[in-house]
């Protein structure tokens, strides 16, 4: 009962976990979490028998997108996420690193033609010691994750 | 059997394989010997200048010419529908090639050129898209290298001046790292070879040596690729200083390889004197006129099947 974690329960909605400490105030940033009005519960430093300590975050009525989800994998590659519904994991996956980003961020590069033209912005994904690099397809410049989600 | 380029877009030097640049190199050759044959009969290509260029345009334009095509086009975008009417790049791109058959672009963005391949079914040729890549200038390096030295294996290439933001030298680096050939590098600390480049270096294995002044290493290699270091870039006192350990001068070619040719994309300032022009190893008005050669190979070849 120690290691219990009194969360409260969600009837529907998702819930992020194993998201490694300190990912999970960029992740509420990233995601725009808290611009809307649903409930959210987060967590921070949470003990984790995996990871050591985790961040926790549980948003209601809300399902994650494809889009928003490989947003996620570049700021918590370990998470878990968990869709409710009644009260019952629906749906579980786990998070992976993307081989590309389809029109999630713009383009860093101001001189770059993808944020003047109609076109969504495509980055190609590589790691490299352990860091997580963004090349743009169209001015070929590459970024770190962070340059790239502004953070 | 069709030649592998046929039909396909010249966007970027990191887009070709090894066995693609030789094939354009051995037909810029080709070219270059013989009277040059109607390759481009009846074949009308774009020529679209979105900011100023002189030897890219014209090179282009002649070549399109000298194989019998003809070409549309301007040479800046001051009178086009997209400064006077604000029409997307990517509405230009559409309608215009839909008059050609094939498109040759520069433009001030970095990225157009690949946007303009999203838009069009000829194939599109990039003369150069802000400071990402000039894969045609980087052919024609690769073709002067071929002819004035046999080969473009295992030659020690030594490249000075501005290697931060000059985008030929990176292209030309990556390509000659295809052949396994050894760098030099020899700029001011402020403007040396990106880290980008040099870990792609590592990673190939391609050895490569930083060095402070021509005269270190000038003796030592079969290619001197020069570029203007820019005032601009320095205050003038700073500038004064340091631009003079960038300048080649004939006095510094006594020692040097039999085989030595010394490039320059163009224009030069004074960072190469013109005593240089004198001697044997000055080759970079032959690399300019090169430009024709290399860009006749391109279009002939994506606009033939076979040749």
């Amino acid at each position: 009962m120690a290691n219990k974690l009194l969360v409260e329960a969600i009837r529907k909605g998702t819930v992020i976990d194993h998201i490694p400490a300190g990912q999970g105030i960029k992740i509420l940033k990233q995601l725009h979490l808290v611009d809307g009005n649903e409930k959210i519960t987060v967590g921070f430093n949470l003990p984790s028998q995996e990871i050591g300590l985790k961040d926790l975050i549980k948003v209601e009525n809300r399902i994650f997108t494809e889009s928003e989800a490989n947003e996620l994998s570049l700021f918590a590659p370990s998470a878990t996420i968990n869709v409710i519904d009644n009260y019952v994991v629906k749906d579980k996956f786990t998070m992976s690193t993307p081989k590309t980003l389809e029109g999630v961020f713009d383009c860093p590069n101001s001189n770059c033609i993808s944020l003047h033209e109609p076109v969504t912005s495509y980055f190609k994904v590589s790691k490299k010691h352990e860091s997580i690099y963004l090349k743009c397809k169209y001015c070929e410049k590459t970024f770190s994750k962070d340059i790239v989600a502004g953070l | 059997m069709a030649n592998p380029l046929f039909q396909q877009n010249i966007i970027s030097i990191s887009d070709l394989t090894r066995e693609q640049m030789e094939l354009i190199v051995r037909t810029a050759e080709r070219l270059k010997c013989e009277p040059p044959p109607p390759l481009l009969k009846n074949k009308v290509v774009a020529s679209c200048f979105f900011e100023a260029s002189t030897r890219t345009r014209l090179s282009f334009e002649t070549a399109i010419l000298r194989l019998g095509g003809t070409h549309i086009g301007f040479d800046n975008d001051a009178n086009t529908s997209l400064a006077r009417k604000g029409e997307s790049l990517a509405d230009s791109v559409k309608v215009i090639s839909s008059y050609t058959d094939a498109f040759v672009i520069r433009h001030p963005r970095e990225g157009s050129a690949r946007l303009a391949s999203e838009f069009t079914s000829v194939p599109v040729i990039n003369g150069g898209d802000g400071a990402n890549q000039h894969p045609t200038q980087t052919l024609l390096d690769l073709f002067t290298i071929f002819e004035c030295q046999g080969k473009l294996d295992e030659l020690n290439i030594a490249f000075v001046g501005d290697l931060k933001y000059g985008r030929t030298v990176h292209s030309l680096a990556q390509a000659c790292s295809l052949f396994k050939c050894r760098f030099f590098f020899i700029s001011p600390e402020a403007l040396a070879m990106p880290d980008y480049i040099l870990e792609e270096l590592d990673e190939k294995g391609i050895e490569y040596q930083v060095s402070q002044s021509i005269e270190d290493v000038i003796n030592d290699v079969d290619i001197v690729y020069m570029t203007r270091v820019q005032k601009e870039r320095f205050d003038e006192t700073e500038y004064k200083h340091m631009a003079s350990k960038y300048i080649l001068t004939a006095e510094m070619l006594k020692d040097v390889r039999k085989n030595l040719k010394i490039l320059h994309p163009l224009p030069r300032v004074d960072e190469i004197t013109v005593d240089v022009d004198k001697t044997p190893y000055a080759y970079y008005f032959e690399q300019a006129q090169n430009g024709i050669y290399a860009r006749q190979a391109l279009l002939a070849l994506v606009l033939n099947e076979t040749l």
